[in-house]
């Protein structure tokens, strides 16, 4: 029955947006997680969305969201003179993550409507098949 | 068929099944409101229920003799028949990524859509109250 798909499409978004949520709370917490080469320092990373076209094969209808992948950011690497720093290489510089904060509070207020918006849909598809059951009593 | 609880009940139940595939799309495009690439659908809730009533045609009793007997009337068509072809959504605010998805019209529409359901629901509820009246006879 298609309101239990919409239950599963609801369940699709969440997800998704609840993974994006959490890229961002590793990109806030790794804002400053100082390292002593390029190669080793944290980059900003985010999750690429793709809609679930062949997974959902038998139904056209309603599609879901799914994860593709997680892409790191290409962003340049903040790097400082900071020669007394634990982590300091030879020439005295520290590199730090190219995390945007300010991108990624949006980033998180965003996730968090669209999280919102999908529990909503799951709310009411689960009033409408209650409904729906109690038909003719 | 001449008496049958399914013409009692009407369209009432056509339109059911083509609000709870409606719902179902709506979800979809809510669901993928930061795809990029995504292009937000909705089914003509009017061109359906027309091709409810009207029968789409090819889902009656099929005859491979002309002594068989054809069904009478036309007949509500099977779901995916009846609800055609999807459309697609004329975004007023394109995003660079392709996406058309308004995720506060897409809200809007599937509230409504979920209010309409239950409207029909209500319908159809009073329908089989007024059957079982008549089948009680008090």
């Amino acid at each position: 029955m298609s309101l239990f798909n919409v239950l599963d499409i609801a369940a699709s978004g969440m997800s998704a947006q609840s993974l994006r949520l959490n890229t961002t709370a590793s990109n806030l917490a790794n804002a400053d997680s100082v390292s002593s080469s390029i190669d080793q320092t944290y980059r900003a990373r985010s999750p690429v969305f793709a809609a679930m076209v062949d997974a959902l094969g038998s139904s056209p209808e309603g599609i879901g969201v799914r994860v593709q992948g997680i892409v790191e950011s290409q962003a340049p690497l903040r790097k400082q003179y900071q020669p007394g720093h634990p982590k300091a290489d030879e020439d005295g510089n520290i590199f730090l993550p190219n995390v945007n904060q300010i991108e990624e509070m949006a980033n998180m207020i965003s996730a968090s409507r669209s999280y919102q918006s999908n529990v909503e849909v799951a709310k009411t598809s689960k009033q409408l098949l209650m409904r729906t059951l109690s038909l003719g009593e | 068929m001449q008496f049958g609880l399914d013409k009692m009940l009407g369209l009432n139940q056509q339109a059911l099944k083509i609000r709870a595939r409606r719902s179902e799309v709506l979800a979809g495009n809510i669901a993928n409101a930061e795809t990029p690439g995504y292009k937000a659908r909705d089914i003509d809730f009017k061109a359906a229920l027309e091709r409810a009533k009207n029968g789409v045609g090819s889902s009656g009793l099929k005859t491979t003799n002309p002594r068989h007997i054809t069904s009478a009337g036309s007949t509500p068509g099977r779901i995916d028949e009846v609800l055609g072809e999807m459309k697609y959504r004329v975004p007023d605010q394109p995003s660079i990524d392709g996406n058309t998805v308004d995720p506060l019209r897409e809200k809007a529409a599937f509230m409504e859509n979920a209010l309409l359901y239950q409207a029909n629901l209500k319908f159809l509820g009073s329908k089989i109250k007024s059957i079982k009246n008549a089948l009680k006879g008090e």
